[in-house]
């Protein structure tokens, strides 16, 4: 399923380019821990987490994962929107828990799953 | 297919501590450059992460040190050295979940605990020796697959 798809469901606000929205998802992990995303999240998946520190991004980028949603309304700092852009990866934000991001993607790709 | 290595290819980054917006920088080049000389993509990741987490290490903890890699026919090596505090006790500091990151640090979403384990597990060999007082080395052999 593509990211584009799965951003209007979820009503996500994306921060950066909408060419980067063209990638497909294929799952997604939660976590705060940037060592837990590094060993456990898999390879194109969205990456659900309250943390807005610019190391986000280059963990983004070392696990190709295809998205990374913050959530609770957070905002990123400014280095990590600007690095986020330059590395290429989809930064997108919500006003929603981590817990509901993570139940209404799960459906989505799992109704997704069922039909394919 | 093995990727082509025909020769060996060195290097070092300094990593200075203190600016954690700058924490992945060496991790980042030394990436685009296994990707040039062809390595595979799943190596690369796997040396990526275990460098990432090393050079996190140092600017944690050690506040300077430096990353040395070589590229050889048959595997990549990456040895991480510093001049810090050095570990007391290796096989505690080895444990999935000890950390004694300060509390700005686990604000950030380091200090898990999970680093040097992340290291093990991406490395086909894993060395680490520790002198409390005088510093500590990591390093990490990982072979390039037949695949
Ligand atoms: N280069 C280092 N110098 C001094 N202490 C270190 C170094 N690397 C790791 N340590 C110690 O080992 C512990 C575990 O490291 P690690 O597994 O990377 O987890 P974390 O960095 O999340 O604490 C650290 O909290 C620290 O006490
Ligand atoms: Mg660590």
């Amino acid at each position: 399923m593509k990211l584009k798809d799965i951003a209007e469901i979820l009503s996500l606000k994306p921060l950066t380019p909408a060419g980067g929205l063209e990638r497909e998802v294929s799952g997604g992990y939660v976590g705060d821990l940037l060592s837990d995303v590094m060993a456990n999240a898999g390879e194109g998946n969205i990456w659900i987490t309250l943390q807005t520190h610019v190391n986000i991004v280059a963990v983004a980028v070392f696990k190709n994962l295809s998205a990374v949603v913050i959530v609770n309304g957070r905002m990123p700092d400014a280095d990590t929107i600007d690095k986020a852009v330059s590395e290429n990866i989809p930064l997108l934000l919500t006003g929603k828990s981590a817990f509901e991001t993570a139940g209404k993607l799960y459906q989505i790709l799992n109704a997704k799953g069922l039909q394919d | 297919m093995k990727a082509k290595i025909d020769r060996t290819y060195e290097g070092s980054f300094h990593i200075v501590g203190g600016d954690f917006s700058r924490a992945g920088e060496a991790s980042t080049e030394l990436k685009s450059i296994l990707l040039n000389v062809g390595i595979d993509e799943d190596t690369v990741r796997r040396v990526a992460i275990a460098t990432f987490e090393a050079e996190m290490n140092i600017m944690i903890y050690a506040t300077a040190g430096i990353l040395r890699y070589t590229i050889s026919p048959d595997e990549i090596r990456v040895v991480a050295e510093d001049m810090g505090p050095g570990i007391e006790d290796i096989e505690l500091a080895m444990q999935e979940g000890y950390s004694t990151a300060p509390d700005w640090v686990r604000e950030m979403g380091w200090g898990a605990g999970m680093g040097l384990p992340n290291m093990k597990k991406n490395s086909d060999v894993f060395r680490i020796e520790s002198v409390v007082g005088e510093g500590t080395t990591v390093e990490m052999t990982i072979r390039l697959k037949d695949c």
